[in-house]
């Protein structure tokens, strides 16, 4: 409860600070506002409180908020020099992006679908203006056009699915809704299953999951990189969450039911994803493609229910998330400096930029899965899971596509180490190199020593 | 409010159910064929109503507030987004002069 109330009274006075134009106090007063937040997150653990039946902070909720808290962090230490240079309101970015980030710590610790939806509405509402804020850019207005038409479309689908639970159940508590599945087992209400279904569909849209991914790639693209990192990161760990929170613990007794779509729905995006990203000659859209494959592996999680799919997930999302990070603040270096974001200016960069070229190796290796790197740790236990239960052909299906996913990962690497390019040398600020440095570090300790993250849950 | 409740739980439970998935379905279909991006936009609101709809004739049939109250949180976040999403059609149609969702096709694969 105290993270929501202080992330929200940070945004507002943000945006205060921003009508008296103390520019230079936004980013120290977000950074005071997340970090004092973080320390809530601390001291609320192993609480598992319950806020007036509608939130409950349990360590899943906490875990989750927590990696959700840094890497908006870590996104606002870059938006040095970028926002600045775009436009003069820049407090507004500031404000929307807490917004979002507030939402998302209801995603994460619900307990009742009032919060959920709610929390649902508060980060989508401000994301679709984040993705347009560049008025006079097309390719951003056509972002926001598709994400806030996709995004009410589905809401509309998440909505009839809460509806039809409760009229089978008569509540919106997690906890009631699960201890009607237990006590009549035999008996449940027909029109409970397509509730299920309506809910998968529409958190599947949220998070870009084949086959409702179609939005993903032209969102990611059109909209500013920073707000495309922070979608792709942060808010799709959200979504996640939201959706274990859900499926893992209250639909868990209907697991047999859910899990033939779900498989479905698991194998075309890692499908999709992996064999479309091959094909792309643009660095960010390749990356909107991978971020829809790595959504494939991380509902692979919900195929075997076990007591570590929470904790699995979590390893997972924190794995993506801080690679993704680095992957688009070396893409936003690139761009300020060639103006392109296709494959070919990152040719050469190793040359004379040895940090940041290292930190891009180091986050596709990561992000494809190589040992000693968080990437690997994740996509190790996701098929440690699902191999519990003996689903060979399933897992062989996820190697081989993380094995597509080596091709495009290491194009990168081999562009950056290995080509001739024009040997440009990129102004990297300072801001940037502690993001760079903070994010390699936690992906190499992760994936060196992940006993700090196993058993967190 | 007690005569209109009674008059509400006279009507058999299907019926409701029934009414809003055409509803539902109205929408659906309108948002996925039309091409005007304020025709799919009042569809979407078609599918929400039809959710308001449903929402309080089970919180009748169960007499339980609660579904009552989630429709409140519907209306006021379905009146947050319409606010947002004009505003995103009108910042469309100030660069393009148009609000069909078919000039929508400069970033493709």
């Amino acid at each position: 409860m105290n993270i929501i109330i202080t992330i929200s009274i940070t945004a507002f006075i943000v945006l205060y600070a921003g009508l008296f134009k103390a520019n230079r106090a936004l980013l120290p007063l977000t950074v005071v506002g997340l970090l004092t937040a973080l320390g809530f997150t601390f001291c609320a653990w192993n609480g598992n409180a319950v806020h007036f039946g509608m939130m409950q902070t349990d360590n899943f909720a906490l875990a989750f908020s927590g990696v959700c808290i840094v890497g908006t962090l870590l996104i606002f230490l870059l938006t040095q020099n970028y926002f600045a240079a775009k436009s003069s309101n820049i407090a507004e970015y500031y404000t929307l992006i807490l917004f979002a980030l507030a939402g998302m710590i209801m995603m994460v610790s619900y307990k009742n679908m009032a919060m959920l939806f709610v929390g649902l509405e508060i980060m989508s509402v401000s994301l679709y203006i984040l993705a347009g804020i560049r008025k006079q850019d097309f390719a951003s207005n056509e972002a926001s056009l598709k994400y806030f038409l996709m995004g009410a479309f589905s809401t509309g689908f998440l909505l009839f699915g809460i509806t039809l639970i409760y009229g089978a159940t008569g509540s919106f508590d997690l906890d009631k809704i699960q201890a009607y599945l237990v006590d009549n087992s035999k008996s449940i209400s027909p029109i409970f299953y397509p509730g299920v279904i309506l809910m998968m569909i529409g958190l599947c849209f949220k998070v870009g999951a084949a086959p409702f991914h179609f939005w993903t790639p032209d969102v990611y693209e059109g909209s500013p990189s920073l707000i495309t990192t922070f979608m792709s990161t942060v808010v799709k760990t959200a979504g996640f969450a939201a959706f274990l929170r859900l499926f893992a613990s209250s639909f868990a007794p209907l697991h047999d039911f859910w899990v033939v779509p779900l498989t479905v729905i698991v194998c075309l995006t890692l499908f999709i994803g992996n064999v479309t990203a091959l094909f792309q000659k643009n660095f960010k859209r390749m990356l909107a493609y991978s971020s829809i494959s790595h959504a494939g592996y991380l509902l692979f999680s919900l195929i075997v229910l076990s007591k570590n799919s929470e904790n699995n997930v979590l390893v997972y999302a924190a794995a993506y998330t801080f690679a993704s990070i680095i992957a688009f603040a070396v893409l936003i270096l690139v761009k300020q400096k060639t103006g392109s974001d296709s494959f070919e200016s990152f040719n050469g960069l190793g040359k004379k930029n040895p940090l940041v070229a290292l930190s891009l190796t180091v986050a596709m290796l990561s992000l494809a899965g190589i040992p000693l790197t968080a990437g690997f740790i994740g996509k190790y236990l996701m098929f440690l899971n699902v191999m519990g239960e003996y689903k060979t052909l399933l897992v062989a299906f996820a190697i081989l596509n993380a094995l597509v996913g080596f091709y495009y990962y290491f194009k990168v690497i081999v562009a950056v180490w290995f080509k001739d390019g024009a040997e440009t040398e990129l102004s990297t600020p300072g801001q940037y190199k502690v993001v760079l440095l903070v994010s390699v570090a936690i992906t190499l300790i992760l994936g060196i020593y992940p006993a700090i993250i196993l058993n967190l849950i | 409010m007690e005569n209109l409740t009674t008059q509400m739980a006279g009507v058999p439970l299907n019926h409701y159910i029934y009414l809003c998935a055409i509803i539902f379905t109205i929408g659906v279909i309108g948002v996925l064929t039309r091409r005007n991006a304020i025709v799919i936009f009042m569809s979407v609101e078609l599918m929400l109503n039809a959710v308001n709809l449903l929402l309080t004739a089970f919180s009748v049939h169960s007499n339980d507030p609660s579904g009552q109250v989630f429709v409140f949180f519907i209306m006021a976040l379905a009146a947050a987004e319409v606010a947002v999403g004009l505003a995103i059609i009108v910042m469309v149609y100030r660069n393009t002069k148009s609000i069909d969702i078919n000039v929508l096709n400069r970033l493709k694969w």
